[in-house]
């Protein structure tokens, strides 16, 4: 496709307007059509629009049909949503993603900028701890959870550790407590991701300007006030970027969930994602997993855009 | 005035003891995969293995068909390598045009490309996998490497138009003026110096697909294209408590982006700080 592209930029501009090809003359020629012609973004555009506005248009429409992934469907209105929030496992599924999305935010970004204002400028070992803290990173959370699962077993490392230390009464049934499993999986997912937030606070404090601090020092400022004063302002940005990726990673965790209980102990696990594998492609309910899969698609857009206006709002300040 | 303070030193040795726990993890894995099953089980985890062996890493590749780790690894190299390839092909084209070309058809493409990368792809996957099952894609590399393919596709073309808009243009002025065709200074001027983006590209991409569980479950469950993350699982999910193979298994799933990660350290979070940032 890229040779035949490559064509259709060079034969309106090399040639003189107005010979040969019988084409109208330009009189303006676009002097940046030399450079590329539209032609090169036709594959990436068609597969955006096939892979992305497409199949979610379809998909919103699913979600308000009987559709069982074969056949024909036909159209139920709001029923399925009406069962989504009448209470049962996707209601529960709802609240627990709400719950996991938010602590998941507030905790991995809290530690990941504590860790990036422990490791800026004068730790020695900052590199070191910068490659060691971000490895996990790099790791697929399914792995990741299957580590943890060994480490939250009744009689494993975690238990064997708070006992050695004298805190028998901290000891859980990590997995198998519907009290706890969140907390469980919680740990799991920050564990992971502080080394990505701590990363791009890195970044964003890299902006903030050594002599402003100095100065600041120097009018009498504190630790705290300085930061709040001077580096908290520049770092709004980072902030909006960090919280949007974790939020939005938060809302649609599957991995670690399916890894470490599979949604249980009897439900109290489950996430919008689980809910949507387990009824769309186990038990083939496509229109019923189609409304869930719009449910945290709205979740997602809703809470990306606020946290994208609110932050972006504090600016003026 | 940021020099090496008695605070300073206090602080170092705090972030040096949060990363030694924070590593324990990786300690117990590798310690428990040298372990015999029974050991595992019953010594500490801490304890290093009274004899270590590998009997879990021979059982984790004894295994076979859809259950072969080898298989998995063969399926996630190939439809990773595949996607990212049209993804820097595809991507780079696509951001080299709306860079160079502005203005509205320009803004609009951006537009639809930016909007695509905080649009969530769970909603449309149900479609995709039916789209792609009637044209018999569904546990197929193909299908696969396509769909990753629009997938990423927002990402890359964001990453290669932060890049192409700080090149200059003398150099394909240049080669314009001595004759070579636009696609021919792409190919030979311009792709060399969007190299550093390619990388990026290249890495933050290729994580993504080796990763990727859910997608790869969803599409690949059953069939010989199966990908390691989903081998993974279904064979972690037979074994009850053999935590020596499991971990054997699990550490070989994850090697080769461990030495990636290693040697290219600064390449991986330059990419993930500065490409999530621009």
């Amino acid at each position: 496709m890229s040779t035949t592209s490559a064509k259709t930029g060079p034969v309106s501009e090399t040639e003189p307007a107005g010979t040969g090809s019988g084409r109208p003359a330009r009189r303006l020629p676009n002097r940046d059509s030399r450079y590329a012609s539209w032609w090169w973004a036709v594959p990436a555009v068609a597969l955006v629009i096939a892979i992305h506005y497409a199949a979610i248009a379809a998909g919103s429409i699913y979600a308000f049909t009987d559709y069982k992934g074969l056949g024909s469907f036909k159209f139920v209105g709001l029923d399925n949503f009406a069962k989504i929030f009448s209470g049962g496992a996707s209601m529960k599924a709802l609240i627990n993603t709400l719950i996991i999305a938010f602590v998941f935010l507030i905790a991995t970004n809290g530690i990941g900028l504590a860790f990036a204002l422990a490791l800026n400028r004068t730790l020695r070992s900052r590199h070191f701890l910068r490659v060691i803290l971000f490895a996990p990173v790099v790791l697929s959370p399914l792995a990741v959870s299957y580590i943890w699962k060994f480490i939250f077993q009744q009689k494993g490392p975690l238990n064997e550790f708070l006992a050695s230390i004298g805190l028998e009464s901290w000891q859980q049934t990590w997995l198998g407590d519907p009290q706890v499993v969140l907390i469980s999986i919680l740990l799991v997912m920050v564990w992971q991701n502080v080394g990505l937030t701590m990363v791009i606070y890195l970044a964003g404090l890299a902006n903030v300007p050594e002599d402003l601090e100095e100065a600041a020092a120097l009018d009498g400022a504190g630790v705290w006030k300085r930061f709040t004063s001077v580096t908290l302002p520049i770092l709004r940005p980072t902030i909006v970027v960090a919280s949007t990726l974790i939020l939005v990673q938060g809302l649609r965790v599957f991995d670690q969930v399916q890894a470490l209980t599979g949604g249980g102990p009897y439900g109290a696990s489950e996430t919008l994602a689980t809910q949507v594998y387990k009824e769309t492609f186990v038990n083939g309910r496509y229109g019923y997993g189609a409304a869930l899969s719009l449910v945290m698609t709205v979740l997602i857009l809703v809470f990306a855009l606020l946290q994208m206006g609110l932050l972006r709002g504090k600016k003026d300040d | 005035m940021f020099r090496y303070s008695k605070g300073t030193f206090v602080r170092e040795v705090a972030m040096l003891l949060v990363a030694l726990i924070m590593m324990l993890p990786f300690y117990i894995l590798f310690n428990t995969a040298f372990k015999n099953t029974e050991e595992a089980l019953s010594s500490s985890a801490l304890a290093l293995p009274t004899n270590p062996t590998l009997e879990g890493f021979s059982a984790s590749l004894a295994t076979t068909g859809s259950r072969s780790l080898i298989v998995g690894a063969l399926n996630s190299l190939i439809i990773t390598v595949g996607s990212v390839v049209l993804l820097i092909i595809i991507g780079s084209l696509a951001a080299f045009v709306i860079i160079r070309r502005p203005g509205k058809i320009s803004k609009t493409l951006l537009a639809l490309f930016l909007l695509a990368i905080i649009l969530p792809a769970q909603l449309g996957l149900i479609p995709v996998y039916i789209g792609l099952r009637s044209l018999g894609l569904v546990g197929t590399h193909i299908g696969m490497i396509i769909m990753y393919t629009g997938l990423l596709m927002p990402l890359s073309v964001f990453l290669y138009t932060g890049f192409v808009r700080t090149l200059p243009r003398d150099y394909e002025e240049a080669a314009q003026i001595d004759g070579a065709s636009p696609f021919a200074t792409f190919r030979k001027i311009v792709f060399p110096l969007l190299g550093p983006a390619t990388g990026t590209v290249a890495i933050l991409t290729s994580l993504i697909i080796w990763n990727d569980f859910f997608t790869s479950l969803v599409f690949l469950s059953g069939s010989d294209a199966v990908t390691l993350p989903v081998v993974v699982y279904s064979f972690v999910g037979e074994l009850v408590s053999k935590w020596n193979v499991i971990f054997a298994a699990v550490i070989l799933s994850m090697i080769p982006f461990l030495v990636f990660y290693l040697f290219a350290q600064k390449k991986f979070i330059q990419g993930f700080a500065g490409g999530i940032k621009s």
